[in-house]
């Protein structure tokens, strides 16, 4: 703890100068990490990624966007004419701005535990396998079917039938981490 | 309803980081893979260091070089009955696997699959057998098959199998057995990597033999002894016919020469290994003799007739090759760049006449004292093996192809499509070229052809179309790098030509995993081997980090970390992106480096007499330490002497500008020697650093899983 508290003072300790120099690296850092993860998908090493791995990107930069929400930042950056990819010197500015402001934060845990409960409109503790399919593909922003499969594999306790979500939450909440 | 939109945006989110890690898992693989070709360049280089200015001044040093220069040659016709003796191996009773007779039946195909779903192993008799039936059928064919779907209604592509048994289980079971309804084109590299090549050309051969109109093979770039050596099929050899092996070994060699270059359906599609270059001539590569190119790793030149014989030279240039299949898009690291080159590196001057004299010379001597170290010591009443630069006006047989047609054979088994127009030197893989649309378009115009497919290089789905669709690459290897890194697949087509591929994934424990599961899986074996190499440059990584600690506070930021990293490298890798899975315990965004390089260290093994920079340096060449052992090991007996290792050691540390002294080498190698009879075994000797793989190890926990497949075709894909 003291080693922290040594490293904190120190850092802080930096005067006017140092703040703005501190906020311009934080900003070039911030850039870096946006390029990398753009990086990882831009298979023609050409400085531009096909739309739809875009949301990928997006989420796995920090950010929880809905469908509709993703697509408005899509069409932000895409080109006058789409054509199918997007270049990283429009995406970049966008995202800066993006993590800056902190927009699209991930949902809390338990905020996540009272969505499921609201669909538990039983209260049990469970939601049943036809509950969930039908919530997922015809609510809300429908999952397709491979990405209903996809949850069920994990989230389906196959004995019962059921999706024990508090459970499922817990688990999925130690995978994040 | 609010709810639903909310679980679906989480969940979503969370797949999408599942994805990010394992595009960065393949990322790892593939960098890993480019650095992994630069060692061999480094191969290379060092050959070419040792023509330049080594000038052997012992027996030992000559016999090195004698290795790395001797000629390669098949055997003549009349050596053959008696080398490839098969039928005086007897088969002893208790011998449960197949049983082979000629003429081959279907029914003898069908069973060898059966017996090798059983895990049965082939015996050496039968091994040689069908290896002699095959060389003969395949002497008759001609370079480029030409074949037509109007004989059986549908052909079958598929790609690279290397050695995966249950990927060619798979197909035959999901596609169905090779029969005269149903046609196969397998599109080389069938060996090497896996645990069952012999098997996987066993059963080729087999098929191929019973129904010779319906089933095709075109030579990979691994059909080739001396990538072999290096990628695993030698030792596979050896391993499993510990009398017969090397007869074995000598017998492909003779059949990988006289395998087919390319395939054409209908005079329209053009299936070959790797590639094609601007220079790709149909024309010349029907006519070239396609058995002189042994390997495509050395190029041999005629020599010449005119020169008296002592005058004449052998010029064997050494093409530095990673021939391993690498997945798609070079990295960042641009090999693109750079103007075309010959992919020749090596070319002669006057000075190495004197050292090849010598060599030459000395080696006559050796041959004539004692034939140990060759592999035709079993015949000492018979004419020794000499150099093709001894007064033999008749020795066609060594008479290599020229230049020019070596080139194009090399262009076709090594080259990869690029998504840029032009065409340049592969200097990722060290030969063949880079080719693009352009490329692509002007070839398949001046021969009226449709489209090409190749394989040759790893695809996460198996499969991929470039350059508009004229390029199909298609690869039948699944879970090519770690269990459930990516995905088989072979195509089908029609009269109509249209391709429609089926994809699969053979292993049955993904199929019970969740994607999250199966992405950690990959994941941990890329970071494994990622860590591996982050060890092997532990010193300069100290380096790197101390430059950044300016206050000497042990501590740098993460960002500076990121940026040393790639600094020492040169990976190309997204760093920042993989921060979380490299360092897991940072106070304030800071990391304490030397417990982090500590840690890297801990989890390989540590010989304690070994200084850890020695280990480091062994980590870092170790595939062409590897290599070279299994050069200079010539009989394939996996022992080297002692000598020879030290003499390897010198130049190899010499070139390398390594700094260990003789006399660690010595300690090092007499630690390991076991048996202290002044031999060392290859094996041991790697392992004791684990740089072996735990491959024959593992083996038996592999194949006590059994293997299920599931699978997923798409098809209907048109062409155009």
């Amino acid at each position: 703890i003291l080693l922290l508290h040594w490293i904190l003072v120190f850092n802080a300790v930096d005067g006017n100068n140092g703040e703005s120099l501190q906020a311009k690296a934080g900003l070039l850092e911030l850039q870096k990490k946006i390029k990398e993860a753009f990086e990882v998908f831009d298979h023609e090493a050409n400085d531009t990624v096909d739309v739809r791995e875009i949301g990928t990107i997006i989420r796995s930069l920090g950010c929880c966007p809905s469908e509709g929400e993703l697509h408005d930042l899509i069409a932000e950056v895409e080109e006058e004419e789409p054509t199918g990819y997007i270049r990283l010197e429009k995406f970049l500015p966008m995202m800066v701005k993006v993590l800056s402001e902190r927009r699209y934060r991930p949902i809390p845990e338990d905020l996540l535990l009272q969505a499921f409960e609201v669909l538990d409109s039983a209260k049990e503790g469970f939601l049943t396998k036809e509950e969930l399919v039908k919530y997922m593909t015809e609510e809300g922003e429908p999952f397709t079917e491979e990405e209903m499969e996809e949850m069920l594999s994990a989230a389906l306790d196959p004995e019962t039938n059921t999706i024990q979500y508090r459970d499922y939450l817990a688990m999925m909440v130690i995978d994040e981490n | 309803f609010k709810a639903a939109v909310l679980i679906q945006r989480w969940y979503r989110r969370y797949i999408a980081r599942l994805e990010m890690r394992r595009r960065c898992t393949w990322t790892i693989f593939q960098s890993i893979e480019y650095s992994g070709h630069q060692d061999q360049v480094k191969l290379h280089d060092f050959f070419s260091y040792l023509v330049d200015h080594f000038t052997p001044s012992s027996q030992n040093e000559r016999n090195f070089l004698s290795c790395m220069f001797a000629e390669e040659r098949l055997l003549k016709d009349s050596e053959m009955e008696t080398y490839c003796d098969y039928e005086s191996i007897e088969v002893p009773d208790y011998y449960t696997g197949p049983h082979v007779s000629f003429p081959l039946l279907p029914d003898h195909a069908t069973a060898l699959v059966e017996a090798f779903k059983q895990k049965k192993q082939l015996h050496a008799r039968y091994v040689l057998n069908i290896l002699h039936e095959a060389r003969k059928y395949l002497i008759q064919l001609p370079n480029i098959n030409h074949i037509s779907t109007c004989y059986s209604e549908e052909i079958t592509v598929c790609g690279d199998l290397h050695g995966q048994l249950d990927d060619l289980i798979f197909i035959f079971y999901k596609n169905g057995l090779p029969s005269p309804e149903r046609s196969y084109v397998f599109n080389g590299d069938f060996v090497d990597r896996g645990k069952h090549s012999i098997e996987i050309l066993m059963i080729l051969f087999a098929f191929m033999l019973v129904y010779p109109k319906e089933f095709h093979l075109n030579r990979g770039n691994h059909e080739d002894h001396l990538v072999n050596l290096r990628y695993g099929f030698t030792k596979e050899v050896m391993h499993k016919y510990k009398v017969n092996g090397k007869k074995i070994l000598k017998m492909l060699q003779e059949v990988f020469c006289w395998l087919p270059l390319a395939t054409l359906i209908d005079e329209k599609v053009l299936i070959i290994h790797g590639g094609i270059s601007d220079k790709t001539d149909l024309e010349l590569l029907e006519k070239l003799e396609r058995h002189k190119i042994i390997s495509t790793m050395k190029y041999t030149k005629k020599p010449e007739k005119k020169k008296a014989a002592e005058e004449s030279r052998s010029i064997s240039a050494w093409f530095p090759l990673k021939s391993r299949s690498v997945p798609s898009s070079p990295l960042r690291l641009s090999p693109h760049k750079g103007s075309r080159s010959a992919s020749i590196p090596c070319t002669f001057t006057p000075d190495r006449k004197e050292i090849f004299k010598k060599v030459r010379q000395s080696v006559q001597l050796e041959l004539k004292e004692g034939q140990q170290q060759m592999d035709f010591s079993e015949f000492k009443d018979k004419e020794p093996l000499r150099f093709p630069l001894e007064s033999e006006p008749n020795s066609c047989d060594f008479q290599g192809v020229n230049q020019e047609e070596w080139k194009q054979v090399v262009d076709i088994l090594w080259s990869d499509p690029m998504p840029q127009e032009g065409c340049k030197a592969n200097t990722v893989r060290g030969g063949g070229c880079f080719f693009g649309p352009n490329v692509t378009e002007q070839v398949l115009q001046k021969y009226s052809l449709q489209f090409l497919i190749r394989s040759h290089e790893c695809k996460q789905e198996g499969y991929e179309f470039c350059h508009n669709r004229k390029v199909l690459t298609i690869f039948s290897a699944s879970n090519y790098y770690e269990v459930g890194s990516n995905r088989g697949a072979y195509v089908k087509l029609g009269p109509d030509l249209i391709p429609h591929i089926v994809q699969y994934q053979a292993n049955k424990t993904t199929h019970t995993l969740t994607m999250r599961q199966r992405i950690s899986r990959v994941e941990e074996s890329a970071l494994k081997a990622l860590r591996e190499k982050l060890f092997a440059h532990s010193s300069s990584l100290l380096a790197a980090f101390k430059s950044y600690d300016l206050d000497g506070s042990n501590f740098i930021t993460l960002n500076d970390w990121s940026v040393a990293m790639e600094s020492v490298l040169h990976l190309g890798l997204p760093w920042r992106v993989l921060r979380p899975q490299l360092v897991t315990h940072t106070i304030n965004n800071m990391l304490e480096y030397k417990s982090w390089l500590n840690d890297l260290a801990k989890e390989q093994v540590s010989h304690e007499n070994i200084q850890s920079s020695l280990l480091e340096v062994l980590y870092r060449n170790r595939s062409n330490l590897e290599t070279i052992f299994r050069i200079i090991d010539s009989d394939h007996s996996g022992l080297i002497s002692f000598d020879e290792f030290r003499q390897i050691w010198k130049l190899f540390s010499s070139h390398m500008n390594v700094d260990i002294t003789d006399e660690s080498i010595c300690d090092m190698a007499r630690s390991i020697d076991f048996n202290k009879d002044g031999n060392i075994d290859i094996n041991e000797f790697l392992e004791a650093f684990r740089l072996v793989e735990q491959s024959y190890l593992e083996d038996k926990d592999s194949e006590l899983k059994g293997s299920e497949t599931n699978e997923s075709s798409c098809s209907g894909q048109g062409v155009h």
